[in-house]
């Protein structure tokens, strides 16, 4: 193929452009840029592809949406809400529903996109949580998503408002309430938002603009920043036989990786198609036109606000009277305490860790979750701590559906706040331990062939085998920590990072995140038989 | 006009003016006031009313007492709720649906399939020789439609309360739907969701959906307000506007989801659902198989 002369008509703008640009070695080099396969790796992609996918059918969504809170009297094909008042947002969402060819699909495929954008990035954050792979040098690309997935919620919470039917104005109404809890300042953001009284005429074009215009540039820039500093630093990739912190091993972008990627794409786009045809989403012609005086049961804001939502459901009413003023706790703490934990403590962590590890090193190659139980605990205590908000969210449903008295799932998320994130460590590290165990052991003695052997004497025995050398490799890829600092040294002058109150937390948080570790080790692989029948005789 | 001035100087005559106003003011209101129309014979003959109270006695009197007084427990609680003055509708409303007799008091008592006496699939009848079925399907109507009417009126011989809609006044009104859209998310999307799906309450109850009630049940439900349900009686909605609510209702549950599966229509909790378990499940099993493909020329070279 390389030796196959061009055409000249092919050949000479070719080179014209490559004697400008110098594109040939820049293409040579990046088209040979390695990937590693791995199905976790592409779930980040799916928020690539769906935010491409939210782009187009946005851009499609904005010829027929007006963005005006005029009130009007819908005449419409839809026949339901003849003679019904509404504002100008919601009957052109109607006839773009209605009327505009294929605008219902359009609509559905922008919606589902939103969801699976916003689900992909979770799923992908945790996937790189539970690897370690926003160890050094990938902090900065860590940070970023952090920033994405709160665009994304903005993003969503704006995109939810704009058409004005009664689920939009009640979130906007919520909304409104989490801006005026906030003390000294709440009011007057609210108003400078709003444009004046909740609901006012302001906020439907002003979401408009941020929704279609702020935002998504924001969010474009930033996932550009995303992937070129995944490309500068290169992907990283799970422990196998291999691989080494030194080089990737995987497949060029071109032609493997890009077919695979480019296919994927297509899934993404098919997957949500298929949801579009087949799921209805957002029905707003049921929802009615935003009224303040009505609200539906089952008022639900979509699934990555649902946090917040449960935490506004499960906060007792509390509110403090001072001089006058008021200060809602039962608005102001569920706002903005569970998501500043979630976001500060995964905006922080990977520097808490490099500071309790000490360990300054570059990461290439992944953890796998049970060789950082500690890590992996947090984690889930994160996730369930998530979980427990989001499936409060939505309790009338639960309730509802699952015929349990509504107060009861009230109290059981007030107590599973609390109880379920300190059991999930614990269960979590138990479990990281145990599959370690599980690995020194396949390493000692082999790994359990499932053949029974009958010995001369008659005793049965069950063949150990030894792992294959992919398995060793996976299992070796454990990392033994190095022996903590002591705290002295043998003349009793104390360590210099152990100094001081901050040295203090330091050396026990450092001691806490290696302890119960379990030695993994290449062990007598060879005598797995005879070691084994000791084993057996044991028992 | 001496006698008169003679019988107004009367001790009692000055009682005897205020009763006579009294009765006059109550009769005047009556005929005056919007009695909403009779669909049962309001001239119950006493055979009916003894059947109804036969039909009370087997199937009410256990929990609701044998004179409708209602039952409490040994701690003063309501068991049952006295029946007297709940009128015809609320009677036509309960057993209809199946709610009453109760099987299994809780929180909320359930819909469900009426017992036999009351249901005209199942009620025993004598049919006449070689009938054919649906003469034998008019006949089980029949006696059901005799049931609930002499049960109906023996509660309401005890004492009067809203009656049973007439056809007419429950007839759906489709040119004011659009109206009764604005009315039902106003009054009753609040607890039966936006698509008459139902809802939870507090406590264990729950608001029922709507997707079996009748026309005249749900007529009844407004102007009877049973369980939880508040009362809408006809200064709140008037009768032009619960039909507009009926037919609101009847439409809606009847309308197909343009867009797909309905997915419940619950609302967002079903779509994030759908969204996590279809839409990255499917796309997760793509990426599995996407990166287990070995492109052949590599795959050699390992091999």
């Amino acid at each position: 193929m390389s030796t196959a002369e061009l055409p000249k008509a092919v050949d000479g703008p070719l080179t014209f452009i490559d004697d400008r640009l110098g594109s040939t070695t820049f293409m040579k080099r990046n088209l040979k840029k390695v990937f590693p396969d791995h199905w976790s790796f592409m779930l980040g992609e799916i928020a690539l592809y769906s935010f491409i996918i939210l782009l187009l059918t946005g851009t499609f969504l904005t010829l027929w949406f007006k963005p005006s809170m005029t009130d009007v009297i819908y005449h419409g094909s839809y026949v339901k809400l003849d003679g019904v008042k509404m504002s100008e947002a919601y009957q052109s969402t109607l006839n773009i529903t209605f009327d505009v060819r294929g605008g219902l699909l359009m609509r559905q495929i922008h919606h589902w996109a939103a969801i699976l954008f916003m689900a992909a990035i979770m799923a992908h954050m945790l996937r790189v949580f539970f690897t370690g792979a926003y160890r050094k040098p990938r902090e900065l690309n860590w940070l970023i998503g952090l920033g994405l997935f709160t665009l994304g919620l903005l993003e969503g919470l704006f995109g939810y408002s704009l058409p004005d039917d009664a689920l939009s104005g009640a979130g906007l109404r919520i909304t409104a309430g989490v801006i005026q809890s906030i003390p000294l300042v709440g009011s007057y953001i609210m108003f400078f938002l709003f444009g004046g009284e909740y609901p006012g005429q302001d906020i439907i074009p002003r979401f408009f603009t941020l929704h279609i215009l702020l935002i998504p540039g924001i969010i474009l820039a930033l996932v550009t920043a995303h992937m070129m500093i995944m490309w500068h630093q290169k992907h990283t990739a799970m422990p196998s036989k291999d691989q080494a912190e030194t080089h990737v091993v995987g497949y060029p972008f071109y032609p493997v990786f890009m077919a695979k990627t480019g296919a994927y794409f297509l899934f993404t786009f098919g997957v949500i198609s298929l949801l579009a045809t087949f799921a209805q989403i957002n029905p707003i012609w049921m929802f009615g036109p935003y009224d303040p005086a009505a609200i539906s049961a089952g008022s639900q804001p979509d699934f990555y606000m649902g946090f917040l939502e449960g935490s506004l459901r499960m906060m007792p009413n509390w509110e403090t009277n001072l001089w006058g003023y008021t200060i809602p706790w039962n608005v102001l703490i569920p706002a903005l305490v569970p998501l500043g934990l979630v976001m500060t403590g995964a905006g922080l962590f990977p520097f808490v860790e490099r500071w309790v590890t000490g360990d300054q090193r570059y990461h290439h190659v992944n953890d796998r979750p049970r060789n950082a139980p500690t890590r992996t605990a947090i984690g889930m205590t994160g996730v369930v701590f998530y979980g427990v908000l989001w499936l409060a969210g939505g309790n009338d449903i639960i309730a509802y559906k699952f015929d349990v008295s509504l107060y009861a799932t009230t109290w059981f998320f007030r107590v599973a706040i609390f109880a379920g994130p300190i059991l999930a460590f614990i269960i979590t590290k138990r479990i990281c331990l145990g599959l370690q165990r599980s690995d020194a052991a396949t390493m000692a003695h082999g790994y359990e062939s499932g053949t029974i052997k009958m010995m001369p004497n008659g005793e049965f025995i069950e063949v150990h085998k030894e792992p294959e050398e992919e398995q060793k490799a996976v299992i070796l890829s454990k990392e033994e920590p190095k022996p903590s600092l002591p705290a002295r040294d043998e003349n009793g002058i104390p360590a210099p990072a152990t100094k001081g109150l901050l040295g203090h937390v330091r050396a026990r948080l450092n001691r806490a995140w290696h302890i119960d570790n379990i030695t993994v080790e290449e062990g007598h692989g060879h005598e797995a038989e005879g070691a084994d029948r000791e084993l057996s005789k044991g028992h | 006009m001496k006698w008169f001035t003679a019988w107004r100087r009367r001790p009692w005559a000055g009682y005897a003016v205020v009763l006579v106003a009294l009765a006059t003011i109550g009769v005047v209101y009556a005929g005056f006031s919007p009695r909403t129309a009779q669909a049962t014979d309001s001239s119950a003959s006493a055979d009916d009313l003894a059947h109804g109270k036969q039909l009370f006695n087997q199937n009410c009197a256990s929990c609701h007492g044998p004179n409708a007084e209602g039952t409490r427990d040994a701690k003063g609680n309501a068991i049952a709720p006295s029946l007297i003055g709940v009128g015809a509708a609320a009677v036509n409303f309960q057993v209809s649906t199946g709610r009453m007799p109760a099987m299994n008091p809780g929180a909320e008592m359930p819909r469900k399939t009426p017992v036999p006496v009351f249901n005209p699939d199942t009620i025993q009848v004598q049919y006449p020789p070689n009938a054919t079925e649906e003469q034998k399907k008019a006949l089980r109507q029949a006696a059901v439609d005799k049931n609930l009417n002499d049960i109906q009126a023996y509660v309401e011989s005890l004492g009067n309360g809203p009656s049973v809609p007439s056809a007419d006044q429950v007839a759906p009104a489709n040119d004011k739907v659009g109206l009764g859209g604005t009315l039902f998310r106003t009054n009753c999307a609040q607890c039966h969701n936006f698509a008459g799906q139902g809802g939870a309450l507090t406590y264990g109850k729950y608001a029922p959906p709507l997707l079996q009630s009748t026309p005249t049940q749900i007529y009844e439900a407004m102007i009877t307000g049973p369980e939880a349900m508040p009362v809408f009686n006809d200064t709140t909605i008037t009768p032009e506007q619960k039909r507009a609510i009926i037919a609101y209702i009847v439409q809606t549950r009847s309308e197909a989801n343009p867009g797909g599966n309905g997915l419940g229509r619950i609302g967002p909790v079903a779509e994030g659902l759908a969204g996590w378990l279809v839409g990255i499940g499917l796309l997760v099993l793509a990426a599995m198989w996407i990166t287990a493909k070995k492109p052949k020329k590599l795959k050699k070279q390992h091999d």
